[in-house]
């Protein structure tokens, strides 16, 4: 019942309305001479600096659903769950270098989003245009699960109702204010709201780890519970450490989630944000502090299970929504304002990561289907105007997505998000490094790393829930002929014959002497830095309108 | 559009500097945190966490410490 729960909604609630305030105030904040810019509304003008690309990117790539599926995934499966914090710890020194070097190019060229850099690299608006279609579709349900991990928090205080209108009725209402301050106020937004969001993160997280373990007998006895529970389970995969069979998996996983990650378009905008190369290298070293953050975070599931928490039942007879389990044990453990506080900061973590996603996704529809294909004149102020409808429309289908269907089918996309965004890693991440692969090559093994990632995520199927299909993304290599009951990331081996049909085909390419694009940059574009001059100085130039390689 | 100026041309070569040898330090944190042999296992326990989740915690060392040994090593002098 939701009374029970009064004070932790009306915390929940204040911050939650404080924050929506601060929404739409960030307009004003480091207020732009010209608004009605692509730059400005989808990139915050290029100017952040040190500390707003911490608490951006950091509120970008840990998002709510991060902060609720990971302890339920160490709830349910042990130390498989924790492959998040290699993944989140390879992915800096990778990104390093890399994302320094599309900063410099897009600087140089006005580029907003991946596909603008590939565009101009290639001189192909056919790859530009799926590299486009594959960030949006993999971003998609990535904004769907951020309702998810609200909705989690709705549940464990009761505010759920009759009617699937009535019970989606919240999340509904917290999208539409997003929307509209999203609409407003643009990348600003997010960046202004990071700040509050994670304050609060790092506060109850602290908190929760000094406290909780103090309460149910130490860390000792903490890990002693989860391993005796892993011990009676059935689960042949799961325990407190990795078994012979799932370390492949394991390691597989978090390489290919660091690769796939920073070649999501919503880590892109906020890398593109910055002031110059210099915040990006600094940041590189400073992310990790929420590494350490999430690593805790996903400890709560073995804290959860010390404390006995037992999750609450899922959307199906029968069936229990794991994602509970963090929201019932603050609810178990604390005093109901700080449960609330703890919830807020799951709320509006979802907001953020929201935010940007829906401006990343509305740039690329923007940039490289509306101006490339429907309106070759557009003018900034269009363009602008253009991302900021469509970031309304992502919004609503986001919404839509959690209403109107399982939420499991968000999840199952996201999942094939991860393997579909990975297929652009040779155009956009090799790219930035060599221009060696034919343009033809780059669309074949995009083609191919596609289609075989979606047909061994067809086959994988979960005994345990009865699915058959799409029930995770661990391949088993026995399907390959191999004798083994080892399992292996499903994105890895997709971007592998990605990668070598590209090149194959590039040698059969040019060989043959097929016509290649032209290349639109320079070697030393990839190392300008801020007051370096850009190819397009004034703001009625960009890219797109550089057809002819330049210099 | 024209050729970037000379001038700018010679200040974005002296950033060529992505090419210093110390970078290939930066494969330690990639490859380390992925080789299971090193952390899975439960001893020996630091503070009641077994080695799998102390270890891996520490690599988050690992990868600041290194990031920042190459930042600071290939930065231009006279930056800040």
């Amino acid at each position: 019942m939701w009374r029970d729960h009064l004070t932790e909604i009306i915390v929940f609630t204040l911050l939650f309305l404080l924050v929506s305030a601060m929404g739409f105030v960030a307009a004003r904040w480091r207020r732009p001479t010209d608004m009605a810019h692509l730059d400005e509304w989808g990139l915050g003008g290029r100017s952040f600096g040190g500390w707003i690309t911490w608490f951006l990117v950091g509120g970008d790539l840990y998002t709510a659903y991060t902060f609720v599926a990971v302890p339920a995934l160490i709830f349910g499966a042990g130390a498989a769950g924790f492959f998040a914090v290699p993944y989140t710890i390879v992915i800096y020194p990778l990104v390093f270098l890399v994302l320094c070097r599309l900063w410099s190019v897009s600087h140089r060229h006005g580029f907003v989003t991946p596909a603008d850099f590939v565009r101009n690299r290639f001189g192909s608006p056919i790859l530009a245009l799926l590299v486009a279609i594959t960030g949006i579709v993999a971003t998609m349900p990535y904004i769907a699960l951020q309702l998810v991990g609200i909705e989690a928090v709705l549940k464990t205080m009761g505010v759920t109702g009759d009617t699937a209108l009535a019970r989606h009725l919240p999340i509904i209402i917290a999208f539409a204010i997003l929307a509209a301050y999203t609409y407003q106020s643009g990348l600003r937004a997010p960046a202004l709201i990071a700040f509050v969001k994670d304050s609060l993160i790092y506060v109850v997280i602290l908190v929760a780890v000094i406290w909780l373990p103090y309460k149910l007998g130490g860390w000792g006895a903490i890990f002693d519970a989860a391993d005796a529970k892993f011990q009676a389970s059935p689960a042949p995969g799961d325990g407190i450490l990795l078994n012979q069979n799932n370390q492949i998996q394991y390691v597989t996983l978090a390489f290919g989630s660091a690769l796939a990650l920073f070649l999501y378009p919503h880590s892109i905008t906020g890398v593109l944000a910055s002031r110059n190369r210099d915040v990006i290298k600094r940041n590189m070293s400073a992310l990790p502090a929420y590494s350490l953050l999430l690593g805790l975070i996903a400890l709560l599931g073995y804290m959860a299970i010390a404390a006995n928490v037992k999750p609450l039942p899922g959307a199906k007879e029968g069936t229990t929504d794991g994602n509970t389990v963090v929201p019932l044990l603050f609810d178990q453990q604390f005093p109901d304002w700080f449960a609330g506080v703890a919830y807020a900061a799951i709320g509006i973590g979802a907001l953020v990561p929201a935010a940007i996603m829906s401006i990343a996704a509305a740039n690329l529809f923007t940039r490289n289907i509306y101006k490339e294909y429907l309106k070759r004149d557009a003018t900034p102020a269009q363009e602008a105007n253009v991302s900021k409808i469509t970031s309304l429309v992502v919004k609503v289908g986001a919404v839509a997505c959690i209403v109107f269907l399982d939420p499991q089918f968000s999840i199952d996309l996201q999942l094939i998000g991860g393997v579909i965004i990975l297929q652009t890693l040779p155009a956009v991440a090799l790219g930035l490094y060599t221009r060696w692969f034919h343009r033809g090559a780059l669309i074949a093994g995009w083609a191919a790393g596609m289609g075989l990632g979606m047909w061994m995520l067809y086959q994988i199927g979960n005994p345990a829930t009865g699915k058959k299909h799409f029930a995770g993304s661990a391949f088993p290599l026995d399907k390959f002929g191999l004798d083994t009951p080892k399992t292996i990331y499903v994105g890895i081996v997709a971007v592998l014959v990605n990668l070598v049909v590209a090149a194959l085909l590039t040698l059969v390419l040019r060989a043959a002497k097929v016509a290649d694009g032209p290349d639109g940059t320079t070697p030393d574009d990839y190392f300008a830095d801020e007051g370096d001059p850009r190819v397009t100085p004034g703001a009625n130039r960009d890219a797109a309108s550089a057809h002819e390689p330049v210099a | 559009m024209s050729a970037p100026e000379p001038e700018a041309l010679d200040t974005a070569r002296s950033r060529a500097k992505d090419k210093s040898p110390w970078n290939w330090l930066l494969f330690i944190p990639i490859v380390v945190p992925l080789i299971p042999a090193l952390f899975n296992a439960d001893s020996p326990r630091l503070f009641g966490f077994p080695r799998f989740y102390w270890l891996q915690l520490v690599w988050i060392l690992l990868g600041v410490g290194t990031t920042t040994l190459v930042y600071q090593m290939t930065k231009k002098r006279g930056d800040h």
